[in-house]
């Protein structure tokens, strides 16, 4: 069925499609839309889960790590520094093994106050154990969801659906939602067999020597790997169920069969704008192609590869910095590319920090400098004001 | 619980586990964030206990409990009682506020807090459970800890949940009644239980729970019940000694004087007068 959904709905009605059992969340902007409609879908008894509601980001984790080890499907969902009070708890539930979902609405972190979009957040979280995937647009968010659980629940580690603030978590757009029986054929109830059970009672997460430690994170850089490989075959399951597709990595040739001077790698929404910044650009003579790349943790290092190898030159935008070194899909795309023998220059540009806007003047900037310039020594700036 | 466990000769904490055990019933699924229980409960692969252990992080005590509960109550387990099971540091100070949340939304739960009055696991360090005048590694006797032992039982009752109690492994029969009782109540139980520390306190095992019982005849440690966070039970009205015995005992107050004692003496003499007026209240 096609409805009108603001992203944030898109978030909640994904949830109640997944038939979660329990939800757990605190409030932080702008992530409220997406828990504000779930409270009201059980409340109104839509949703047959448990919502509960909790004093604290940490805890909100907390609780569902709890409801995750008792055997129930679970969601929550944070931004900015309520992802970081998590961040104990992203490791925690990501030890344990356990499919949590959670979407993360991309905002800034303080100091100054700033509620705007920004990756900074969950790119700092990259080492938890969290798969990552971020959105271009309100259908992506919606069906990134469902995906989620499917490979979470597969691998049995938890999975961060990002998407921008404002742009994509307060944006309207047509979204084609799919209808229960269709989600149920896709997405079966989760049955572990590993839970708190009174019948067969055991511990978990208990002590772990230096004996069996390290044994476990093998496991955990396995079920990634493993992850990894399983993307594509569940990519296209959904695509033959529901009409969509989402490569980890996409490629937008400006011309079909011909490959442009420079590929332009962007992640989130900056996507949609770049895709008219594509058509503009080309029209002007500048043809230029572009790279989405969706899937963050686990890294498609061979995907980023392949499809970035025969390229001179690659841009790539980076709403989002590690400070000291620079943009953080740059780092990760530049350290990809590493071990080819004839590998593309790399323009790193930062951009768009705080929700400062990304406009299609911007990229056409991006795209002109890394046209007309040498390969930088360092990060690039777009749209700072010297 | 079983032999084998990894507590110290003479822990509290490892007799408390036996009668909170004895007062449950058959199904029950044990929290357990970070405290000496941790390590005592037993490494992978192996368990001292006989029940489902989530072992957690020390702040989630309240909030993993509250999500155990929503996932056996979606599965429709609803007589399976969940218990939570921390230390003093876990209750009265990183896990206060998930505690808190958990007694504010009166989740069905049972919270025991096993009290060694400081951080006993990595080694002996002042907690809000710390007594006025105690030594410990990070109130050392140069600058013993000065302010009051965060009243806990008082920010329970304050939650207005239906039932806290204090209990001590120097009482068992007590201690195990306050276990049933709780677990036959719906909503968020406290149970606050006293357990000596023979390494921590500076004393010897074997005298643990005559420390305990001495806590509880000098009134340092009274027996109580609050129910609604109104209803105040006097369990057990003690003869009355003097603090001195209490504290000659152990290793932690040698360095206390006559004026330190004095002191304390009257705090708790105005402590067990309060508790007495509020039990009057009925």
């Amino acid at each position: 069925m096609r409805r009108v959904l603001e992203g944030s709905h898109a978030v909640s009605c994904a949830v109640d499609l997944a038939r979660v059992q329990v939800i757990s969340a605190y409030p932080i902007t702008p992530q409220t839309h997406i828990v504000e409609r779930l409270a009201e879908l059980v409340a109104d008894g839509v949703l047959d889960a448990k919502y509960v509601r909790v004093e604290s980001e940490h805890s909100a984790l907390a609780a569902v790590i709890g409801a995750a080890s008792a055997g129930a499907r679970t969601f929550t969902a944070s931004s900015s520094h309520g992802l970081a009070l998590m961040h104990e708890m992203l490791h925690w539930a990501a030890g344990a093994r356990l499919p949590v979902v959670m979407a993360e609405v991309n905002r800034a972190l303080g100091p100054g106050w700033n509620i705007w979009a920004d990756q900074t957040d969950s790119l700092a979280q990259r080492d938890t154990g969290w798969m990552q995937v971020y959105c271009e647009d309100v259908q992506e968010v919606l069906d990134s969801i469902l995906l989620a659980y499917k490979l979470a629940e597969q691998v049995s580690l938890p999975m961060m659906v990002a998407l921008d603030a404002f742009f994509l978590s307060h944006t309207y757009e047509p979204v084609d939602v799919p209808d229960q029986q269709a989600v149920d054929a896709f997405l079966p109830p989760w049955t572990p067999t590993e839970i708190l059970d009174t019948r067969d009672p055991r511990a978990f997460h208990q002590l772990a020597s230096p004996d069996y430690y390290m044994e476990f994170r093998y496991k955990m850089q396995q079920a990634m790997e493993e992850a990894l490989r399983l993307y594509p075959a569940l990519d296209a399951e959904y695509g033959g169920r529901f009409g969509r597709s989402y490569p980890m990595v996409q490629l937008v040739p400006f011309r079909e069969g011909a490959r442009a001077p420079l590929a332009l790698v962007t992640t989130g929404s900056v996507t949609g704008t770049a895709r008219v910044a594509q058509e503009e650009l080309g029209r002007r003579g500048t043809p230029v192609d572009l790279v989405k790349l969706r899937l963050f943790r686990p890294f498609p290092q061979a995907e980023v590869r392949r499809v970035l190898e025969p390229y001179e030159r690659v841009a790539v935008i980076d709403r989002n910095l590690s400070f000291g070194y620079g943009g953080i899909f740059a780092q990760e795309i530049q350290a990809a590319l590493a071990r080819l023998e004839r590998r593309p220059a790399v323009y790193p540009f930062v951009a768009g920090l705080g929700g400062r806007d990304i406009t299609p003047q911007t990229i056409s900037a991006v795209v002109e400098r890394s046209l007309g310039e040498a390969p930088p020594e360092d990060l690039l700036w777009a749209g700072l004001k010297e | 619980m079983v032999s084998g466990h990894l507590a110290c000769p003479g822990c509290g904490a490892a007799i408390a586990m036996r009668f909170l055990l004895k007062g449950l019933n058959e199904k029950a699924v044990v929290a357990l964030p970070a405290c000496c229980w941790s390590i005592i409960a037993g490494p992978f692969p192996y368990s001292a206990l006989r029940v489902p252990i989530l072992h957690t992080a020390f702040e989630t005590g309240g909030a993993v409990a509250s999500g155990i509960r929503a996932a056996l109550d979606a599965r429709g387990e609803t007589e399976t009682q969940v218990v939570t099971w921390a230390g003093d540091g876990g209750t009265f100070d990183i896990g206060l506020q998930a505690l808190s949340g958990a007694a504010e939304r009166n989740e069905d739960l049972l919270y025991v807090c096993y009290d060694n009055e400081a951080y006993m696991n990595t080694g002996v360090q002042a907690s809000g459970a710390t007594p006025p005048g105690a030594w410990t590694t990070t109130t050392p006797t140069g600058s013993p800890k000065r302010t009051r032992k965060k009243d806990i039982m008082q920010i329970l009752a304050a939650h207005r949940i239906p039932y806290a109690a204090t209990a001590s492994i120097a009482y068992p029969e007590d201690l195990v009644r306050k276990v049933q009782k709780a677990v036959a109540l719906h909503g968020t139980k406290f149970l606050h239980i006293y357990a000596t520390c023979p390494t921590g306190w500076k004393v010897a095992s074997e005298v643990s729970v005559r420390l305990a019982r001495l806590a509880v005849q000098t009134r340092i440690f009274p027996l109580y019940e609050v129910e609604d966070g109104e209803r105040y039970t006097i369990n057990l009205e003690p003869v009355g000694y003097l603090v001195d015995a209490y504290f000659e005992a152990q290793g932690r107050f040698r360095h206390l004087g006559r004026e330190d004692l004095d002191r304390i003496q009257g705090q708790v003499d105005r402590d067990w007068d309060r508790l007495k007026a509020l039990a009057r209240l009925g």
